[in-house]
């Protein structure tokens, strides 16, 4: 026979054991997404890659073979623009509120960021496309690279700042006893110390922009040829993932597919050895 | 007699509105020893980090009265913070080795990020430092890993070849040793003991045979005032004040 307080315990434990496999559950529907992507654009992509996709321009329609060698090298172009603008601007704009925006500018600035970075990419494309492609009066590498660079920044100057933070004052304290200047001490001890850090946010920065495909829709425009102009339109990989994905052809469905695998790989292997980097970060 | 290096004169600090520092008027002498007591949270840091100005780098802290360095005062607009910190060189309470740099690069930080020229004679100035900070022996192998891999005790004596390497007049010590072992702190105090020497050592502890083991002149310091100035053994063996005697003989702090 078991009495009362036996059989309510024996519910509890029923009960925390359902809430236990459904927390499992959840879990594991949260990964499954993830997994079914990738395993997805795998099978998909794979058949259509070969030395060829990343070396030839991509064929007309009709014939077999091509590649899409230009929008490799053209996203590559892209990002390093990107990086031109992006950087310089975030990291100092990092630096500056972490040492000295304690004050009203600083919270303004700080404010104005995390707006800046929740903003929609494609309304920044419009905006690149009224500032740069209208007066150039045609679309650009140079204007695609603007808008990626303008999406950077926010998250350029928040990583940075919050990586200087994490450094410990007895350090920048330590460097300005030794009669070092602060404008040094701020960049060769405290930043450089913080770099490790710093560098991952660059680099998940910098795998999210390359997959951008909004703003580059009406700023780089797109190419079929090589070009290695930036005042000229530049190919992608994700528009010219969209151009074929919208087409009716089977052909460039695959070559959609591959371009997918490989941007995928490219996104994912970053993120993957920036954590395994970041992993190893060490403050004093 | 001995010869006067830094005089406080009505020495005043603040942290925003919470005065701290009380008209302090203290001598250091030149190749001496100055230990500054007392009980934690009196003073004794921000006394000593107004000789080289780090106080005012803090977010609301104000100092005024007078520092007389070799007959300058330092609070002088026209005393620039970094040269003075050139001439008072600080090693702080805990070892703080600059985490990006080699042993080498740690002690010749204060030269190599202070001007472009060319360092022709780094090499012997960091071997130098090491030597004068009793470091040269264990590291000399070892030059070129990073500073954060050396044990605390040693990475304190690389802080001290850090701030020797700069060749300043004046060195300030903030607690040296409160961060390590026994043995780490006898190489310490042997170590201030040959450096007077060549420089002007004030020193903070709240360990009191440390300072009577390793001062000169010894400050009492109680509640930002400074209660007593005096040779260490007159401190210690006759205090004037009945506050000091207290402190010393352990009824308090
Ligand atoms: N950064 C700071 N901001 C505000 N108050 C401070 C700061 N540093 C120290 N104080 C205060 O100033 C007083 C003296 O501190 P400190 O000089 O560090 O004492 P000690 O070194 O003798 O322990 C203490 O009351 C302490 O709380
Ligand atoms: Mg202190």
């Amino acid at each position: 026979m078991e009495n009362n307080t036996q059989i309510q315990s024996k519910v509890r434990r029923i009960k925390e054991q359902i809430f236990l496999i459904a927390v499992f559950l959840c879990a594991v529907i949260a990964v499954i997404p993830l997994f079914s992507v990738i395993g997805y654009v795998f099978v998909k992509g794979i058949g259509a890659i070969d030395f060829n996709f990343f070396t030839q321009l991509p064929a007309p329609v009709g014939e077999t073979g091509g590649g899409m060698g230009n929008a490799v090298v053209g996203t590559f172009i892209l990002v390093v623009l990107s990086c031109l603008l992006g950087l310089p601007i975030g990291i100092f704009g990092g630096i500056w509120l972490a040492q000295f925006g304690g004050g009203k500018r600083g919270f303004m600035i700080r404010y104005a960021a995390d707006v800046l970075s929740s903003i929609p990419s494609i309304v920044i494309g419009i905006f690149a496309y009224v500032l740069i492609v209208t007066t150039m009066k045609r679309f650009s590498a140079i204007a695609g690279g603007f808008a990626l660079g303008i999406i950077m920044i926010p998250t350029v100057t928040r990583t940075t700042e919050e990586m200087i933070k994490m450094i410990p004052r007895s350090l920048y304290e330590a460097g300005l006893a030794l009669g070092i200047p602060e404008w040094r001490v701020t960049l060769s001890i405290v930043f450089r110390t913080a770099w490790n850090g710093v560098f991952t946010g660059i680099m998940l920065s910098v795998s999210r922009i390359m997959g951008e495909t909004a703003p580059l829709l009406f700023t780089a425009f797109n190419s079929m040829y090589w070009n290695f102009s930036i005042d000229q339109p530049m190919s992608s990989m994700t528009v010219q993932i969209y151009n074929y994905a919208i087409s009716p052809f089977a052909e460039w469905h695959a070559k959609a597919w591959a371009g997918s695998l490989t941007l995928v790989a490219l996104v994912l292997g970053i993120t993957l050895l920036v954590r395994k980097f970041s992993k190893r970060v060490r403050y004093g | 007699m001995d010869k006067l290096k830094i005089k406080t004169e009505k020495l005043n600090a603040w942290f925003y509105d919470k005065q701290v520092l009380f008209d302090i008027d203290m001598n250091v002498y030149e190749n001496k020893v100055t230990a500054i007591i007392g009980p934690s949270g009196c003073g004794k840091s921000t006394f000593i980090r107004n000789f080289n100005r780090m106080h005012e780098t803090v977010p609301g802290a104000k100092a005024d009265g007078k520092i007389i360095l070799d007959g300058k005062d330092i609070f002088n607009k026209k005393y620039d913070a970094v040269d003075l910190r050139r001439d008072v060189g600080m090693v702080f309470q805990k070892p703080t080795p600059f985490p990006t740099m080699t042993v080498y690069d740690n002690v010749a930080a204060g030269i190599k990020l202070y001007s472009r020229n060319s360092h022709s004679k780094l090499d012997e100035i960091v071997e130098r430092s090491l030597r004068q900070a009793a470091l040269w022996d264990e590291v000399r192998d070892v030059l070129n890993q990073p500073g954060m891999s050396l044990s605390g005790g040693q990475q304190q004596r690389l802080c001290i070849a850090r701030a020797l390497a700069i060749q300043p007049k004046v060195i300030l010590l903030d607690e040296p040793c409160s961060a390590l072992d026994p043995i780490s702190t006898a190489k310490i105090e042997e170590l201030i003991h040959e450096l007077k020497k060549d420089y002007t050592i004030v020193m903070v502890t709240h360990n009191m045979q440390q300072a009577a083991r390793v001062a000169d002149y010894t400050a009492f310091f109680l509640l930002g005032e400074m209660v007593e100035f005096d040779i260490t053994t007159k401190i210690f063996t006759n205090p004037s004040d009945k506050r000091t005697e207290d402190y010393i003989t352990g009824r308090f702090g």
